[in-house]
């Protein structure tokens, strides 16, 4: 069983992001990490290859600023790390993106399962995966929370998902394509026998050319990037005879404002 | 000059290490801060070691980690191994003991002075955490002189007769494995210190917990104490004879010890220049006073110029070069070093200093223990003053 995942290098969730003069996002010199959700598909890319003895792959598609995220998940325990470049491809245009990821599995060829987090924390447009599997015609099982059963003999998937009604239990042919939620596992930390392998790890570049993909014009563009506006904030300590009667004007005051 | 300063690494010691240096110190700090500063608080509080500890940082590779693959270690370098130090000590010198004590004290001894079948048996079980290990050679009345010890072991048929107490032994009441050393004696003649493993469960072994500490409280540490114990032939440790012996394990837990030690002092400046910023009294932050600057910039000093230190240290150990007098330079410094600048941000903090909540009073009462341990201050001291006078002045 071949499973591939794919990831990114995102800013730290708890750096300070801004839009500088220039328009640009930026974090300043903090160092990124791996994109937070994406723990959670290395996590099970590592543990069904490693229980199945399968061949496990991740890509990032991307500048070389990635290739942290890819040494990363090569010190968890990942086999190989690829990444595409394609420079002037828009990787946010989310058509852009699935063209390359498509042309890269295709490269890959043997590929029976991709396991995506649930979204990347930067862009958050929560399409790349799905178009992905539509540009594969592969079947699509979003936000799972746990793979029940995966039988690469009979070529099956069955997932759970968890609803606000319940749980639903859904099943698929391979190849598919399912991001999984935090919670399906927990993530690993790199061990430094991996570290000293990743650090050594020289990461193949593949082009659109290596692909044999030609992109379109990006479908989406960023106009421009602006900081929200601060929001007014006032805040009020309530005042009050012991705590029924604070808690009984505080009560009202929330009645007041319409949040209760 | 066009470069920029950086407050927090002055002379860019990040610049210096290589990328797997830089990765195994990140994965490091991400471990320590995710899964160990969250649990101190309270070990400290009630003096519980954490069994699982040993697991976590086996899964990790931290224990044994500059040992090479085959033995379980990681194969990491000397640099590698005091960054780890670093990011354990930054949370508490009793984790970074414990990461000590079994890669230094336990597990290189048995790699550097075993036999085939003795490194077979104990180093996967030491390195994958399913047994602990810990280091016998100070004695009730033998502290800064180990050569006086009392322990010995007599040879008798098919092995040894070990007789005799360790103190101040740091995960004795919970080991599995005991590197104890001991003078030989044979018929009746006593001869050089040689290294014994013993195992939990042979006759005559017992270790009681020693109670009352104020520091390192979040270490298991006790006594070995031995009546007549038998240790076959098999657990004598060949390579190893007189006091080269504990001594060469002693050096590469002290240069850890330099490294960590800094680790606990990089955590109170922190703490301290934070605590100071956000505080304001007489209606400005305190850090805005000459007297806490003053401080700061002492503390930024001693750190930056002791890191420096210990990684050239370390590039030295790497080659094959350094010497066991550079040792005792850093270990004692860097002990010296963090235990006052421990104490000066304990100072910083006022009343709300004394609390453990803050951390930093745990740092100085830990840091007293580190600056004692692996040879006082003083001790090193003369071991620099006998290199460069030639006059030795132990006694």
């Amino acid at each position: 069983m071949h499973v591939v995942t794919f990831t990114r290098s995102t800013p730290d969730t708890a750096a300070k992001v801004w839009v500088d003069e220039e328009g640009a996002v930026s974090w300043g010199d903090v160092a990124t990490v791996v994109n937070p959700w994406d723990e959670y598909s290395l996590e099970e890319t590592i543990a069904i290859t490693k229980s199945s003895g399968g061949k496990s792959t991740v890509i990032a598609i991307g500048a070389a600023l990635h290739d942290d995220a890819l040494k990363h998940s090569l010190a968890m325990g990942i086999q190989d790390a690829i990444r595409v470049e394609e420079v002037g491809a828009d990787i946010h245009d989310s058509l852009n993106w699935s063209g390359l990821a498509a042309g890269a599995l295709q490269k890959l060829g043997d590929v029976d399962l991709v396991i995506f987090g649930k979204e990347s924390i930067d862009v958050a447009s929560d399409q790349h995966s799905m178009q992905l599997a539509r540009r594969m015609g592969w079947t699509m099982l979003s936000f799972v929370s746990a793979i029940v059963e995966l039988d690469a003999a009979a070529g099956t998937i069955r997932v759970e998902k968890s609803l606000e009604q319940g749980k639903q239990t859904l099943s698929a042919r391979l190849p598919a394509i399912i991001s999984v939620m935090k919670g399906i596992n927990e993530p690993r930390y790199p061990n430094f026998l991996g570290i000293r392998k990743a650090a050594k790890a020289k990461i193949p570049v593949w082009t659109a050319a290596d692909l044999g993909v030609e992109l379109p014009a990006p479908a989406t563009s960023a106009l421009r990037y602006f900081n929200p506006p601060p929001r007014a904030v006032s805040t009020e300590i309530i005042a009050g005879e012991g705590v029924s009667d604070k808690v009984e004007t505080l009560v009202a005051r929330l009645f007041e404002e319409k949040v209760l | 000059m066009p470069g920029q300063f950086q407050w927090d690494d002055p002379f860019l010691l990040d610049q210096q290490l290589d990328d797997e240096e830089r990765m195994v110190r990140d994965a490091a700090r991400e471990y320590c801060q995710a899964r160990l500063m969250p649990r101190i608080l309270e070990a400290n509080r009630h003096e519980q070691f954490d069994r699982d500890i040993y697991y976590e940082m086996a899964q990790l590779g931290m224990l044994g980690a500059t040992l090479p693959e085959e033995h379980g270690g990681a194969g990491l370098n000397a640099v590698c191994y005091g960054l780890i130090a670093r990011e354990i000590e930054r949370v508490d010198s009793s984790y970074r003991s414990a990461m000590s004590v079994q890669s230094s004290l336990v597990m290189y001894p048995i790699y550097a002075y075993g036999t085939d079948e003795q490194r077979e048996r104990y180093l996967p079980r030491l390195a994958n955490g399913e047994w602990i290990g810990c280091f016998g050679l100070t004695e009730p009345n033998h502290g800064s002189d180990p050569g006086g010890m009392e322990t010995r072991a007599t040879k008798v048929v098919g092995g040894w007769r070990l007789h005799g107490s360790k103190m101040w032994i740091t995960n004795s009441p919970i080991a599995d494995v005991f590197v104890v050393w001991a003078k030989a004696v044979e018929d009746e003649h006593v001869g050089p210190i040689r290294g014994f493993i013993l195992e939990r469960g042979m006759d005559g072994l017992s270790t009681p917990a020693i109670e009352g500490k104020f520091s390192l409280r979040a270490s298991s540490t006790g006594e070995i104490v031995m009546d007549e114990v038998f240790v076959p032939d098999a657990n004598l440790l060949p390579g190893a004879s007189g006091l080269r012996g504990p001594f060469g394990c002693l050096n590469r837990a002290r240069y850890g010890i330099a490294w960590g030690a800094l680790g606990a002092a990089e955590f109170c400046w922190g703490a301290a220049r934070q605590y100071t910023l956000d505080r304001n009294q007489f209606g400005r932050p305190l850090a805005a006073n000459q007297l806490i600057q003053f401080k700061l910039a002492e503390m930024q000093s001693e750190i930056a110029l002791g890191l420096q230190g210990a990684l050239r240290v370390g590039r030295l150990l790497d080659e094959d070069a350094a010497t066991p007098e550079m040792i005792s330079l850093i270990k004692r410094n860097s002990c010296g070093k963090a235990l006052e600048i421990a104490r000066t941000a304990r100072d910083m903090h006022g009343g709300n200093g004394i609390s453990d909540e803050f951390h930093v009073i745990r740092h100085v009462l830990n840091l007293e223990a580190v600056n004692t341990y692996e040879g006082t201050s003083d001790i090193h001291a003369l071991i620099l003053g006998r290199a460069q006078t030639g006059i030795q002045a132990f006694m």
